[in-house]
C-alpha cells in the first residue's frame, strides 16, 4: 500500500508542477530567509566579540578629564608617575600598569615622512593592549630606566616609511631627536576601536617625558586586570583611590575617567545579540509568511484535489491509501523545499560573509528548526485538507464546489 | 438466476427543511446475475441517484440493499470501497477522469488499487483501450481528448478490473449512433459471453433495444420493469 502511495505521490507532484513548485518555494524563501538572517546575525556578534577582545579583555584606561572631548574650560590635571606607583602598589588583582604619554609628531626615514601617534609607555603596554613583536625586541630595562633614543614601530608606519627594506637598527627621525628602530609590531589589522594600533611609534617613557614632551606627565594609564578579578570593584577601587590623591571632596565630579573594556565588550555583545534576535524575528515572520503563501496554494487547490479524492475513492481507493498518498506528497514538497532552503542559506550565507568581511557562522540549530517548522506547516495544510475530503461520500466529493 | 442486488424502498432526501428535495421515494430493484438492464425515464426522475447509490458511492436515506447478500447499508465507507473495488465498474454521467493523466493512467488506476504489478497494469489498461477502440489515444490527457472519447476512457476504466456489474449512467450520451452501437455490441458481448451484469442508464430506446429488461423511472419511483423477449443479440 505505501508503494502505491508513493507512486501516486509523485506522480501527482510531476503533473501539477505550478502548483508543486509554489508550495516549495513557499517553504524554500522561508527557511532561507531565517537560516541566512540568523547566521549572519551570528557572524556579526562574533566578529564584535573578536574585534572587543583583540582589544584586550578587561583593561582598564584611565584618563584625566571626563568623558572624551567633554570638559570644555580648564584643562584637566593629569597624572604622574606617583599616581602609577600608588596604584600598582596599592590595588590588589593588577596585572600590569603601563603609564602612558602620547603625541602627534611626523616620522621621518630618509626621503619619506609619516605622520603618527608616538607613544612613550613601558614594555607593560605591550602586555596591557595584547600587541605581540613581529620582529626584534622590547624595551630593555637600561633602556627604559636611562630614556634611550630606541623606538618600536607599528606595520603601518613601518610599511610607509621602509617598504620593502628592514627597518630593525635604522634611525627615525621624530622633532629634533633620533630614535633607533628595535622592534616591529605584528599587523594587528582594521577592528581595534580608536586609535589605530598598527599606525604608532613606541618609545620609552622617560624618553618621551624629557625628550619629546619635556615635563613630567602621564596622560593615560592602561590596567590589566587578573582574569579571576572582578574589573568593576577595580574600576571602583581605583576611582576612590584617585579622588584621595587628587583631594577631590565627596559630592564633587571625578576629573577623571575609567574606561571598562569588559563593560564594552558587554554593551557591544548585548546589543549585536539583540540585533540577531531583531533579525531573526523578521526572517520569523518571512517563514510565517512563507507559510501563508503554502497553505493559500494547499486551499486554492482543495476544490480541485477534493474531485480528484472523490475520482480515487470511487474507483475503488479506501480512506487510508489517499491519505497516504497526501501525506506522501506533503512530506516530498516539503523536505525538498526545506533542503533547497537549506542549501540557498548555506551558499547566501557563504557569500555574503565573505563579501562583507564577517565570520562565517551557519546556525545548524536555526536551520533544523526552520526546517522542521516550514515541513510541519506543508504536512499540516496538505494533509487536513485531504483528511476532510476522504472523509466524504465519493460523490459528495466529487460535487464538491 | 442468482440475485445480485436487491433493494427495497429506498429512499433519498437532498437537503433540509423547506429547501428538502426528495430524489427518490421507495425504489424496489432487483438485478438478477447476468441480467442487462436499462433504465429509462425522464430527466430529473433520479435514474443518477439510484444509481450512485447501487455503485455504493452514496448512501441511502432510508431503506435496505443488498449486493450478493450483504446488507451494504450497514458497511462502513472503507468496506464500501473494497466492495467498489472488487466488484463494481461504474460509468460516470460526467466521465470524471483524472485531470492531466493520460487515458492509460486513468484507465490503469483501479488496477494499482487493487495491487496489480506495474506490467500487468500496463497489459491490462492497454487491453482496456484496445476494446474501446482506444489504443491509439494512450497517451492522452482528457483535455486532449472529444467527450465521446473520454467517455470511452470512462467505460474502459470500468471494464479494466473485469467487474462482476457494470453500472453505467448514460454511457453512449455522448457519442455519435456508429459509436454507440460498437459500444453496446461491446456491452452485450460482455453480457452474454462473459456473464457481466449491467445496469445502464439511458435516454435512447436503441440502446434500451440491447437490454433484456427495460425499468422505467418517474419522480423518484419505478413505475415499471418490462421483460423482453427480443432482445438484440449479437451472437452471430
Ligand atoms: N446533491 C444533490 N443535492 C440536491 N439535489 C440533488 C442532488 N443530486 C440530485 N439532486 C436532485 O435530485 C433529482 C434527481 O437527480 P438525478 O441526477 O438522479 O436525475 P437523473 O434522473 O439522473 O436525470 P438526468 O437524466 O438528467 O441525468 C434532481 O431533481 C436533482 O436536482
Ligand atoms: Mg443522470
Amino acid at each position: 500500500m505505501f508503494g502505491t502511495s508513493l507512486l501516486l505521490a509523485l506522480k501527482e507532484i510531476r503533473r501539477h508542477k505550478m502548483r508543486s513548485f509554489l508550495t516549495t518555494l513557499g517553504i524554500i524563501i522561508g527557511v532561507a530567509s531565517v537560516v541566512t538572517m540568523v547566521s549572519l546575525g551570528n557572524g556579526a556578534t562574533q566578529s564584535v566579540q573578536d574585534q572587543v577582545s583583540s582589544l584586550g579583555t578587561n583593561m582598564l584606561t584611565i584618563r584625566p578629564g571626563q568623558g572624551f572631548g567633554r570638559g570644555g574650560g580648564s584643562r584637566p590635571t593629569l597624572f604622574d608617575l606617583d599616581d602609577v606607583e600608588a596604584i600598582r602598589t596599592q590595588i590588589a588583582g593588577i596585572r600590569v600598569v603601563a603609564p602612558q604619554t602620547s603625541t602627534q609628531s611626523t616620522a621621518i626615514f630618509e626621503a619619506q615622512n609619516w605622520s603618527t601617534t608616538v607613544a612613550g609607555t613601558t614594555n607593560e603596554y605591550f602586555q596591557a593592549s595584547n600587541l605581540e613583536l613581529a620582529d626584534g625586541r622590547l624595551f630593555s630595562d637600561a633602556e627604559l630606566a636611562a630614556g634611550k633614543s630606541v623606538c618600536i614601530i607599528g606595520e603601518t608606519v613601518r610599511a610607509n616609511l621602509f617598504r620593502n627594506t628592514d627597518a630593525i637598527g635604522k634611525s627615525l627621525r621624530l622633532r629634533d631627536i633620533s630614535c633607533r628602530i628595535i622592534g616591529i609590531l605584528a599587523k594587528r589589522g582594521q577592528g581595534g576601536f580608536g586609535q589605530n594600533a598598527d599606525d604608532q611609534v613606541v618609545m620609552p617613557l622617560k624618553t618621551a617625558m624629557r625628550r619629546l614632551n619635556g615635563n613630567q606627565d602621564v596622560q593615560t594609564i592602561q590596567v590589566a586586570v587578573e582574569q579571576q578579578f572582578d574589573s568593576g570593584a577595580i574600576d571602583d577601587e581605583i576611582s576612590s583611590l584617585l579622588r584621595e590623591r587628587r583631594h577631590l571632596r565627596p559630592g564633587m565630579e571625578d576629573d577623571f575617567s575609567i574606561f571598562d573594556s569588559k563593560q564594552l565588550s558587554d554593551t557591544l555583545s548585548g546589543t549585536t545579540e539583540t540585533l540577531t534576535m531583531f533579525l531573526g524575528a523578521v526572517a520569523a515572520v518571512s517563514l510565517v509568511v512563507g507559510g501563508i503563501g503554502i497553505m493559500n496554494i494547499m486551499l486554492v487547490s482543495v476544490t480541485e484535489r477534493t474531485r480528484e479524492i472523490g475520482i480515487r475513492l470511487a474507483i475503488g481507493a479506501v480512506r487510508r491509501e489517499v491519505l497516504m498518498q497526501f501525506l506522501i506528497e506533503a512530506i516530498t514538497l516539503s523536505s525538498i523545499g526545506g533542503f533547497i532552503g537549506l542549501v540557498v542559506s548555506f551558499a547566501a550565507t557563504t557569500v555574503i560573509s565573505f563579501g562583507v568581511g564577517l565570520p562565517f557562522m551557519f546556525d545548524f540549530g536555526i536551520a533544523a528548526l526552520a526546517f522542521f517548522f516550514s515541513a510541519l506547516i506543508g504536512i499540516l495544510f496538505g494533509y487536513f485538507p485531504a483528511k476532510r475530503a476522504a472523509s466524504l461520500n465519493p460523490i459528495e466529493a466529487l460535487r464538491h464546489e | 438466476m442468482t440475485s445480485l442486488i436487491k433493494v427495497r424502498g429506498l429512499t433519498k432526501v437532498f437537503g433540509a427543511g423547506p429547501n428538502q428535495f426528495k430524489a427518490l421515494r421507495g425504489v424496489d430493484f432487483d438485478v438478477d446475475s447476468g441480467d442487462f438492464i436499462a433504465v429509462m425515464g425522464a430527466s430529473g426522475s433520479g435514474k443518477s441517484t439510484m444509481m450512485n447509490i447501487l455503485g455504493c458511492l452514496d448512501v441511502p436515506t432510508t431503506g435496505g440493499y443488498r449486493f450478493m447478500g450483504h446488507a451494504v447499508e450497514r458497511f462502513t465507507q472503507d468496506q464500501r470501497a473494497l466492495l467498489r473495488r472488487r466488484y463494481i465498474g461504474f460509468v460516470f454521467q460526467g466521465f470524471n477522469l483524472l485531470a492531466r493523466t493520460s487515458a492509460l493512467e486513468n484507465v490503469e488506476l483501479p488496477l494499482l488499487y487493487r495491487g496489480e504489478s506495474r506490467a500487468a497494469r500496463h497489459r491490462g489498461g492497454m487491453a482496456a483501450l484496445e476494446r474501446v477502440g482506444l489504443a491509439a489515444w494512450a497517451d492522452h490527457t482528457p483535455a486532449e481528448l472529444s467527450g465521446g472519447q473520454q467517455q470511452r476512457v470512462a467505460i474502459a476504466r470500468a471494464l479494466v478490473t473485469e467487474p462482476q456489474v457494470l453500472l453505467a449512467d448514460e454511457p453512449t450520451g455522448n457519442l455519435d449512433s456508429e459509436r454507440s452501437v460498437e459500444i453496446m455490441e461491446l456491452l452485450t458481448n460482455l453480457n452474454q459471453e462473459g456473464g457481466l451484469s449491467i445496469v445502464m442508464v439511458t435516454h435512447e430506446p436503441d440502446m434500451a433495444a440491447y437490454a433484456r429488461t427495460i425499468v422505467r423511472f418517474k419522480d423518484g419511483v419505478v413505475l415499471a420493469v418490462e421483460r423482453r423477449e427480443e432482445c438484440i443479440d449479437v451472437r452471430h
